[in-house]
């Protein structure tokens, strides 16, 4: 498992396919399969960023608050 | 807006009153391990959400993956290994499915519910975490005389570790809450092992000009020798904050954790780290978290190109100088002038000066900062 490197294939159209390669010319980007990855690894962090939710409750951050004040920093 | 937590949720590995107790009470019947202080501050990082979404020590499937993807096995960016080595004899007393008591000079704070237990290969993860195997670099030698097995599984902190700093420690929750009721939308968190010198000054104010704030975070914890003193740094910023720095729209903190100097791989973790803190940037300047001539000047830099999913924007700087001609601290982009009016702020340098108890120039160190970090006698690790 160490050395093993996790991929599985998509299938994209193959019209997106050529578009990519010939955008990516020129670029850091050896292959249609890396700049996917790159596109795709972006949007999903978007997508799961909106999700995102703060851990702690009003309650819990009027203590913070308090907290914060008597150290000097609010 | 504030950051949100990498992996998108801030963890929080703490025991509730009644938990705590109990487990404290039944502390005496379990297993032990008793952690250095650099492991056990790991423990409390996680703890506190730090290293979110980490939730205990990496089992052996996210340690491979960390190791050559830079990734957890869910892929979301993680490039240091957070791992608790033990040897033969410590792993002969749990197996997977106990929960062990982990103390800290003797004391109990913390328990590890313990998932694998799994061999490592010393010289992969030094290759691939360091880029060398060459025991001169500190990360390497600490990596060659850990033990040879690692411990999976999830942490439950029982309570705070002794802290010197404990007024100068703020966990994530309570960044994220100050920076909010300072109504900041951009922070830039700046990451330092370092007493501040003009290029950090400039640095720092050139991100604060187009910031909401400024979060300073000076790493406290196990360092190389020759590296300044944890008090020395703090005593260094306070002067530094008092006389040169706009109150408000500037937060000091320091973060319990070690130095790893695993240079581009360590600048991501310490992005992640400001991150989870609720910094939207992160600093990265010339040779972050490196050490000798392991890594390339900007190598910490490049990394950062194959994580677009990081949540956190790097600014990316070059290094300040001070010119005699444009009579300031500038950098390369800014300055057109040749290397004859240039004179380097170079950290090396300014350490042999204080090493002979000289006061390092203006144009290389506020003379405020200067003379509190001469007011130690030695401001340097052992």
């Amino acid at each position: 498992m160490a050395s093993e490197k996790g991929y599985t294939t998509v299938s994209i159209p193959v019209t997106l396919h050529r578009r990519i390669r010939k955008i990516i010319e020129g670029t850091g980007f050896t292959s249609v399969s890396s700049f996917v990855t790159y596109v795709l690894r972006e949007v999903v962090a978007a997508y799961e960023e909106e999700k995102a939710k703060e851990p702690f409750t009003e309650e819990e951050k009027k203590a913070i608050i308090e907290k914060l004040k008597s150290l000097g920093y609010l | 807006m504030v950051a949100k937590p990498h992996g998108g949720r801030l963890v929080r590995r703490l025991a509730g009153k009644r938990e705590r107790d109990r487990l404290l009470e039944e502390a005496g019947e379990m297993e032990k391990l008793d952690l250095p202080l650099y492991l056990a501050t790991d423990v409390e990082n996680i703890a506190y959400g730090l290293f979110s979404p980490l939730e205990g020590f990496l089992n052996s499937e996210d340690y491979n993956y960390v190791l050559h993807e830079m990734r957890l096995s869910d892929d979301t960016p993680w490039t240091i290994p957070i791992v608790l080595d033990v040897d033969e004899e410590e792993a002969s007393r749990f197996s997977p499915g106990d929960t062990v008591v982990l103390a800290h000079r003797g004391q109990p704070f913390a328990v590890l519910d313990v998932e694998e237990i799994y061999s490592w290969d010393k010289k992969v993860h030094a290759q691939l975490v360091y880029k060398t195997t060459d025991p001169a670099h500190p990360g390497v030698a600490k990596t060659f005389s850990a033990k040879p097995l690692l411990v999976g599984g999830k942490i439950l902190l029982l309570r705070d570790l002794e802290n010197p700093y404990s007024k100068l420690t703020l966990r994530p929750a309570e960044t994220r809450v100050l920076f909010r009721e300072k109504g900041w939308k951009t922070i830039a968190g700046f990451q330092t092992r370092n007493v501040p010198h003009l290029g950090h000054e400039y640095v720092q104010k050139s991100a604060l000009t187009f910031m909401d704030g400024l979060f300073i975070n000076p790493l406290v914890g196990w360092k190389k020798r020759g590296d300044y003193r944890d008090e020395v740094i703090v005593a260094a910023y306070r002067a530094l904050l008092d006389h040169y720095y706009p109150r408000g729209s500037v937060v000091f903190s320091v973060t319990r954790t070690p130095m790893r100097y695993a240079g581009p791989r360590e600048a991501v973790h310490h992005a992640i780290m400001r991150k989870n803190y609720g910094c939207t940037h992160f600093i990265v300047g010339r040779d972050h978290a490196g050490v000798g001539n392991y890594y390339g000047p900007y190598e910490a830099q490049e990394i950062f190109s194959l994580f677009p999913d990081l949540g956190i924007q790097p600014l990316f700087v070059k290094e300040f100088f001070y010119c005699k001609k444009c009579g300031g601290v500038v950098n390369e982009k800014i300055c057109p002038h040749p290397e004859e009016y240039r004179v380097r702020i170079s950290g090396t340098k300014i350490r042999a000066m204080i090493r002979e108890g000289k006061m390092p120039p203006p144009e290389m160190m506020r003379p405020e900062v200067a003379e509190a970090v001469l007011s130690f006698g030695d401001p340097f690790v052992e």
